[in-house]
């Protein structure tokens, strides 16, 4: 299945990078657009730039810690970020992530990935695998509930799916 | 098998005897909170795209906050469209910039102990000093609830916090020391993201003794430890408080085991942290981070040009009282400005009849509209390139409050109402000697 498999060019990032940095609060007013090409501009000037679709996010403890502002995941979903690897999430930003169908993986042994590493991730396994350094580490495998919203896109995708089975079986029962 | 206050009121939102640390539940949502950033004009798409209703506008509440009042065309178009869509979908508790929501929630009479509440917003937690299970969500997750009614959640451990010392009878911790200054303290012992989303409850004999203004501000700033929330279990101070609100007591939702809203003595705390506040001082926060924080005599003498006191965290009726005892027969120093906006009109009002405003505003203060404004960078008042803030909000990480080269740094009333008096950052407790002979 293809869609278990996220991988690109990684973008390597430190500890503690708030949702401030990634949505900045002067930007929340406008489109997404708008507002995703200042992400991160804070850290790195030339990320929302020059990320590619597919590219992973590479992180240390606490990624996306702070405001409950779902932009901040959005905003690189937006930019084509095709998964996250952290050593731990802020609490709201990792549900918000899921919820746009953004893979994020917990992993703590993900240190040698190096700025532009290519990186494949499977997350049914539960596995980061760095290519250009031929290395494969272990992350946390994702509860089922979890990779049943991402299988589907997204929280939206996904409550939309339900919706409609429970029209089509509340149909039938009239039937 | 006992069971800590969070297992209890998951439990009975999930309909379940009783759940486990580490497993996923559903649970009905008591209340759902959303403010004019996150609220109509994110979840209104995702609900017409998916032909849905609101699932119960009662239990809805619906604040206007973030951008308000208006600024620019955008903010007001925000502003505009949450009104509609209120009146649109029957919410009755809409707050249209009455103050800041974590405030307008127990000001209004809407949280009760033992309520499972979620909140679209990060500072969410701050109705945990209530008893309830208050928790924060994006605005996709706050979408999904209001159609269903539920959301899922992964049962957290609780981390114990017991706050010991000697309460004194005019001050709780010492004179000059605040809830404020433990939590800072608490965010450098801890880091921010140092309780790993887990819950974090707060006990000891000196959270008996704080007020509930006070215990707001513990469980508000629990977000920046990364916590899923902070709990208070209720006592006669927040029963007191809820009938000031004019809330039925028999209107409390209860656990199931009619066992009291607390955790059992043997409950199982992933940890245990004592802080003995007798040798509390007035703690500030540097920037760029909350966990940041050191004590005040280390960052005295930090020059600011601006001193900030509002937010759901630092500009509730207790914490202008704490301003007001420093400002009285005092100034705010030449080029300095001092920006107050009291939490909610509530507030304001009460400040105006007590005399608390006419000190702040003698002492030069500028007084501001309530609303999340310049703390989150989205209003009035914020810093431009290489500013200085001293402020009793919550978060200071870079380039929240403006210009990505302002720096902010975070203490309580008190030590911004004293910072703002002299133009550098300063100990408050030198302006509080006698006054209360």
């Amino acid at each position: 299945m293809k869609d278990k498999i996220n991988g690109g060019k990684a973008w390597v990032f430190g500890d503690d990078i708030d949702t401030d940095q990634l949505a900045p609060g002067r930007f929340m007013k406008a489109s997404i657009s708008e507002l995703a090409s200042h992400c991160l501009e804070g850290i790195n000037e030339k990320f929302a730039t020059d990320v590619k679709t597919g590219d992973v996010l590479v992180a240390g403890k606490n990624f996306g810690i702070g405001s409950s502002r779902e932009q901040a995941s959005q905003a690189l979903k937006h930019l084509g970020v095709s998964a996250l690897v952290a050593k731990s999430y802020g609490g709201i930003f990792f549900r918000n992530a899921i919820n746009f169908g953004l893979l994020a993986v917990v992993c703590t042994q993900a240190k040698s990935i190096q700025q532009g590493d290519e990186i494949a991730i499977n997350s049914e396994i539960g596995t980061v695998h760095n290519l250009t350094r031929n290395e494969t580490y272990v992350c946390e495998k994702l509860p089922s509930q979890l990779l049943d919203i991402l299988k589907h896109g997204g929280l939206i995708p996904h409550l939309e799916k339900m919706l409609k089975e429970k029209e089509q079986m509340d149909q039938s029962i009239r039937e | 098998m006992a069971e800590t206050l969070a297992e209890k009121i998951i439990a009975r939102a999930a309909n379940r005897k009783k759940v486990c640390p580490g497993e996923i539940v559903t649970c009905n949502v008591d209340l759902a909170m959303m403010h004019d950033s996150g609220g109509p004009r994110r979840i209104k798409p995702i609900l017409e795209r998916l032909h849905a209703k609101v699932w119960d506008a009662d239990k809805v509440v619906l604040v206007s906050d973030h951008y308000a009042p208006a600024v620019d065309a955008e903010s007001a178009e925000i502003l505009s469209l949450t009104r509609k869509w209120a009146v649109e979908n029957g919410i009755k508790n809409f707050y249209d910039q009455q103050g800041i929501c974590h405030v307008i929630l127990p000001e209004r009479g809407h949280l009760l102990p033992g309520m499972f509440v979620v909140g679209g917003d990060s500072h969410s937690p701050t109705g945990g000093a209530f008893g309830c299970f208050m928790f924060g969500v994006g605005a996709t997750d706050m979408a999904s609830i209001l159609i269903t009614g539920k959301t899922w959640i992964k049962v957290p451990n609780t981390i114990r916090i017991e706050i010991t010392g000697t309460p004194g009878d005019d001050s709780v911790i010492a004179d000059g020391v605040s809830a404020k200054d433990i939590i800072l303290y608490l965010c450098s012992r801890l880091g921010v993201g140092g309780a790993e989303y887990q819950v974090i409850e707060y006990a000891g004999d000196i959270i008996s003794h704080l007020s509930i203004s006070e215990r707001m501000t513990l469980t508000n700033m629990t977000a920046e430890l990364g916590a899923q929330t902070g709990l208070i279990a209720a006592d006669e101070t927040t029963f007191n408080y809820i009938r000031q609100t004019g809330r039925k007591q028999e209107r409390q939702v209860r656990v199931d085991n009619n066992s009291a809203l607390q955790s059992d003595d043997d409950a199982y705390f992933s940890a245990t942290h004592k802080v003995n506040v007798a040798e509390l001082v007035p703690y500030v926060a540097m920037p760029d981070s909350p966990d940041n924080a050191v004590t005040i005599e280390k960052v005295s003498g930090v020059q600011i040009q601006q001193a900030y006191i509002g937010a759901c965290t630092g500009a509730k009726l207790e914490d202008l009282q704490m301003a007001a005892r420093v400002l009285k027969n005092n100034t705010v120093a030449k080029g300095i400005r001092l920006l107050i906006a009291p939490a909610s009109i509530q507030t304001t009002a009460a400040a105006a009849a007590d005399g608390t405003l006419k000190i702040l505003t003698e002492s030069g203060a500028i007084l501001m509209p309530s609303g999340c404004g310049a703390c989150a960078g989205y209003g009035a008042g914020i810093l431009a390139e290489g500013e200085v803030c001293i402020s009793s909000t919550a978060r200071n990480f870079k380039g929240r409050m403006g210009h990505p080269t302002s720096k902010v740094y975070l203490g309580s009333p008190y030590t911004v109402a004293a910072s703002a008096i002299v133009g550098h950052i300063t100990d408050p407790r030198k302006f509080l000697n006698g006054d209360r002979k």
